[in-house]
């Protein structure tokens, strides 16, 4: 039975998914309230805040993964760990995206240096990006995996540390403008954004295992080229 | 619509392409795939017919 | 105790070699010089004083680029990193002797640029001070460990400001607020946080980045 689970994991999750994500934008839709103070376009918050979370979620796996590479040598793990923070970076670009649409409509900019998650989002986009470029430019083996799982984990280091180095830095550059009001979300509003949560991480979870997936395949094929070219 | 009401509908409309994109950058991969499945195969293929009384001989 | 026989004995090898050399401090004292010039030039009237203060730290941000982008070439060009990996008992106490050559690299190139600084832009406080050595710790530290990764890789020069820049973007606030800032002890304490979060995990890490 487990193992019957184990292999149609990934349906299952995409269908989880499906159902979850029709459902988040239902109650974003019709369950959630329209926001007495910014109106309509407080909606995007149900897709934006899930997303940034997601992403964290995509570069502390990736994290994880890297670390069992150094530690227990775990082979396949270094690709695990690639694909997370790929995921994670792609899902940093909607949260870059779907944060400056919202820039604009609040306060009429498309970049806003006072939004510390933004300024956050950029530098961990530059951060991983780099990371590509790290892993492109070394020769596929243990060293490449060793030195890819090192800098994975100074990602996870370096949010928090830039984190609080961004909300210091509002305090020089400009002061703040714009005050986050905290977390005055009604009931419904707060159903409706844990749902859509639990829809983008069953949907990223998805994502990861199609990417893992197609990857290990194409590894496969390659040993079967080898193996066949003898 | 209102200006608010497009931005929303811009959002979610920039999202969905995304995750469109994603899918059809598998679906190519996807094709690259059978496609070197299949010559593949056709190898494994050719091999057999080339060499069917290869047997397996003690060695050493 | 041997541990930092080797530490010692590795960074003193660094500085016997670029006093025999010459090549990478002479370097970066004449860039971070040409730095200020541009600066000066790139700043209008007026705005002087408050900018040229963040700009100082663009300056010693890029010399200390320049510094590492050489600090694994010596090692790279007689394959000499092999050899140490080998002889060395504890692997981070490469990383520990060249953070420690780098930073001494970056400390007499700063002992010469802040007067100059300035002689040219205003007086140059005692928190500024503070915070640039603070900082120097820091991209000692990481910096090593990036100059080693990117010597593993066939990118090499034009890998190492990508991997470097995002990294160091909190010590560069770290160090504006300490230099701008009315009150500067918060910021000096982000740097310190800085120099002992990294400063663990490239010393845990270094390690990995030249053994297979």
């Amino acid at each position: 039975m487990t193992r019957a689970l184990r292999q149609q994991r990934l349906p299952i999750l995409a269908v989880v998914a499906c159902a979850l994500m029709a459902a988040a934008i239902a109650s974003i839709a019709y369950v959630a309230p329209v926001d007495a103070n910014q109106g309509l376009s407080q909606k995007i918050f149900y897709f934006h805040v899930p997303i940034a979370l997601t992403a964290y979620a995509f570069f502390a796996w990736g994290a994880w993964k890297a670390l069992r590479v150094l530690w227990k040598r775990d082979e396949a793990a270094d690709l695990e760990s690639y694909v997370a923070i790929h995921q994670g970076v792609i899902f940093g670009v909607l949260t870059l995206v779907t944060g400056s649409i919202w820039a604009k409509i609040s306060w009429g900019v498309w970049w806003a240096w006072s939004s510390n998650q933004l300024v956050l989002f950029l530098v961990l986009f530059l951060f991983y990006a780099a990371y590509f470029m790290l892993r492109y430019s070394v020769d596929p083996g243990p060293q490449r995996a060793n030195l890819c799982a090192v800098y994975a984990l100074f990602g996870v280091a370096l949010i928090p540390v830039s984190f609080l180095a961004i909300r210091l830095a509002n305090d020089f550059i400009h002061p703040t403008v714009f005050t986050s009001n905290g977390p005055q979300m009604s009931g419904r509003m707060f159903f409706a954004f844990c749902l859509s949560w639990a829809a983008m991480l069953a949907l990223a979870a998805s994502l990861y295992h199609v990417e893992l997936a197609g990857k290990r395949l194409d590894s496969r094929l390659r040993e079967l080229r080898e193996v066949l070219a003898r | 619509m209102t200006a608010s009401e497009k931005y929303v509908a811009a959002a979610y409309a920039f999202v969905f392409v995304v995750v469109l994109l994603y899918v059809l950058i598998i679906a190519t991969k996807l094709a690259r795939l059978e496609r070197e499945v299949a010559e593949l195969t056709e190898l494994a293929r050719e091999r057999r017919v080339a060499e069917p009384e290869r047997k397996a001989v003690a060695v050493g | 105790m041997s541990y930092l026989a080797d530490v010692g004995a590795l960074a003193r090898k660094d500085l016997l070699l670029e006093l025999r050399s010459r090549d990478t401090l002479p370097a970066m004292l004449l860039f971070v010089l040409s730095s200020f010039v541009v600066f000066h030039f790139v700043l209008p009237t007026g705005t002087d004083r408050l900018a040229a203060q963040g700009l100082l730290w663009v300056a010693i941000v890029f010399t200390a680029l320049l510094g590492l982008a050489r600090a694994f070439s010596a090692e790279r060009e007689q394959s000499v990193l092999d050899g140490l990996v080998l002889a060395t008992r504890d692997l981070s106490a490469i990383w520990f002797g060249k953070a420690l050559s780098i930073l001494a690299f970056l400390a007499l190139a700063e002992v010469v640029a802040l007067p100059v600084f300035g002689l040219f832009f205003g007086r140059v406080e005692l928190r500024t001070v503070a915070a640039v050595a603070l900082a120097d710790l820091g991209i000692a530290a990481v910096g090593t460990l990036l100059a080693g990764m990117a010597a593993a890789s066939r990118a090499r020069e034009l890998l190492l400001p990508l991997l470097f820049l995002p990294l160091v973007i909190p010590l560069v606030i770290g160090g504006v607020g300490a230099t701008v800032a009315d009150h500067p002890s918060s910021y000096l304490g982000l740097l310190a946080l800085y120099d002992a979060v990294f400063g663990l995990v490239a010393w845990g890490s270094f390690a990995y980045v030249v053994a297979e």
